[in-house]
């Protein structure tokens, strides 16, 4: 397993919504190369976490930083339109396609911050070999796909952001069996190549098979960290994610 | 004067108003799109770009200068390009500063409370107009009293561009507006579709946190989106003060009830729903005027609108979906 520098860590962080706290202290470390998976049942405050770190919910506590520098604390940090150029990229829960915008507009709003139309015409390319489908709907309109190929798309658009660290959020909800693999597949293909990353799953099995380390959230907390090897066959993961 | 005279003189009533209304229309249309907020007091940041324009002509001493025989002299023209983009930046700077102070900090706050607060920026500025009505400066002919409705005068003058005879008749005004509107219009429309952060609107209009999580700077998009309405929305007004040849400080109601309602007979949140309803709304008006009655113009209105709200509330070119989740 590699374990390159850390690139994102997130230290104690305590976020929520109004009077509701939804992390509390939660901390966690991708490194560099790595496929690490976010496990937990529905409320945990996976997507949560994944919005503090993308800028969008603010911390209460704690810190978040990536590539070495801090990027959310008390108070502030980076705004989130910012980390897109750094390589800080969400694929959201529920895709958050642009239902009007034809499939290439959508994958052309993932490279919305860059400016190199050559690098972007390369990663398009890429994404149209990784998903084949996206290239014969490129001009359908987004909001007229299947929850799977709206998936795709979605995967796609992060690509078209140049990611360092991919953070993809249950990208296996709502979606038929066969694409699932499908996307799986495509995850690691492109850890392969080089990519770094988080993976936000309720479907744990399928998550700990691709992932180098697991971490398990429960109500805000972590409660277990290991391999992900480890996680499959820990009777506490067993009993309460892996219906056994 | 035939019935097909009648007719057209209608159409060409209804046009040019309906240009008009499509033009505030729009400005309530975006701000929709993008905040899902129906801001009541566009009408009146219309009424206020009036009042600009009326001062501004004031204090060159226009209304002096504007001599009708000169009508070839493209001094007129100049005047009105200049009125059109002063009240419109001026209105689309109020619309942004309006936006920073009252509606941001509402932004996370229940759908009421900013409609509240909307409707209490609207009374703000219809006092504001009022104050500005009140103001002893000689412009404002038809009396001092703040509330009186004040003229505009005449920058466009001149006879009937359809020629002496015909009975239907065409005047530059009505040129005016449409070689002003449309143009405005196609531009929107390409900086939409075309420019980078026409599109990040677009992005944000659809989906805020994914536009976010694109890299789209959310907060400087929802300002450009008031920026532009207002600008448009001011525009709008010295159209209509030229075209009626008076200001008040209650034109921004009935204007912007018209739009209102145009922008939800065509969709609201829709661009070109809200071009095509301002202009059904203009005809609409203009044929109730001529075969009902005009007191009976509002009631026809309003009643589309009520008939649009029962039976197709998403408008015309409204979106009937919303995304799939």
């Amino acid at each position: 397993m590699s374990s390159g520098a850390p690139l994102l860590e997130i230290k104690g962080i305590v976020a929520g919504y109004g009077s509701v706290e939804v992390l509390h202290e939660v901390s966690l470390e991708v490194r560099e190369g790595e496929i690490v998976t976010l496990i937990g049942g529905n409320g945990a405050g996976k997507s949560t976490t994944l919005m503090c770190a993308s800028g969008v919910v603010p911390l209460r506590a704690g810190e978040i930083s990536f590539a070495g520098e801090r990027i959310a604390q008390v108070g502030g940090g980076v705004r989130a339109d910012l980390l897109v150029p750094r390589g800080l990229v969400q694929v959201p829960e529920g895709r958050r396609i642009f239902p009007r915008m034809t499939v290439l507009e959508n994958l052309m709003m993932g490279a919305y911050t860059r400016n190199d139309p050559a690098g972007v015409q390369k990663d398009l390319a890429h994404v149209y070999e990784l998903f084949d489908i996206l290239k014969k709907r490129s001009s359908q309109l987004g909001g007229t796909l299947s929850g799977g190929e709206q998936q795709m798309l979605a995967i796609g658009r992060a690509i078209l952001s140049k990611p360092r660290l991919l953070m993809m959020d249950e990208p296996s909800m709502g979606i038929a069996p066969l694409l699932v693999a499908r996307i799986f597949e495509a995850v690691k293909e492109l850890n392969r190549s080089g990519l770094t990353i988080l993976l936000v799953e309720q479907n744990a099995r399928a998550a700990l098979r691709l992932a180098h380390r697991g971490y398990v959230l429960e109500t805000g907390r972590i409660t277990l960290s290991d391999d992900a090897q480890k996680l499959l066959v820990d009777p506490r993961v067993l009993a309460s994610y892996l219906g056994e | 004067m035939t019935e097909t005279e009648v007719f057209l003189q209608q159409v060409i009533y209804g046009l040019s108003n309906g240009m008009i209304i499509a033009l505030v229309a729009l400005g309530y249309t975006m701000v929709y799109g993008i905040v899902e907020l129906i801001n009541f007091a566009h009408g009146d940041v219309f009424t206020l770009g009036g009042f600009l324009a009326l001062t501004v002509v004031g204090a060159l001493g226009a209304a002096a200068i504007l001599d009708p025989n000169t009508l070839s002299d493209s001094s007129h023209w100049l005047l009105l390009v200049g009125l059109v983009v002063t009240a419109g930046l001026f209105c689309g700077f109020l619309n942004v500063a309006i936006d920073k102070v009252v509606y941001k900090p509402l932004r996370r706050a229940p759908k009421l409370t900013q409609l509240v607060a909307a409707i209490g920026v609207s009374f703000i500025l219809v006092n504001i107009a009022l104050f500005w009505g009140g103001a002893p400066m000689e412009v404002f002919g038809g009396g001092n009293a703040a509330a009186a409705s004040k003229d505009f005068p005449e920058i466009l003058e001149g006879s009937n561009l359809l020629g002496e005879d015909s009975n239907v008749v065409l005047r530059l005004e009505d040129l005016a507006i449409f070689v002003i509107t449309i143009p405005l219009m196609i531009g929107l429309t390409l900086f939409v579709n075309r420019t980078r952060l026409g599109r990040g609107m677009r992005a944000t209009a659809q989906n805020p946190i994914a536009a976010r999580l694109m890299g789209i700077n959310t907060d400087r998009v929802i300002a450009a989106t008031f920026l532009i309405g207002g600008f448009l929305g001011g525009a709008a007004s010295v159209m209509w003060a030229i075209y009626n040849n008076t200001i008040s400080f209650q034109m921004g109601f009935r204007a912007g009830m018209d739009a209102f309602t145009a922008a939800v007979l065509g969709g609201i949140g829709s661009l070109p729903g809200a071009m095509i309803g301002g202009v059904l709304i203009g005809l609409i008006r203009a044929m109730s005027d001529q075969y009902i009655e005009t007191r009976w113009t509002n009631v026809v209105v309003f009643g589309v609108l009520i008939l649009i709200l029962v039976f197709r509330p998403s408008g015309l070119l409204g979106l009937k979906q919303r995304e799939k989740v």
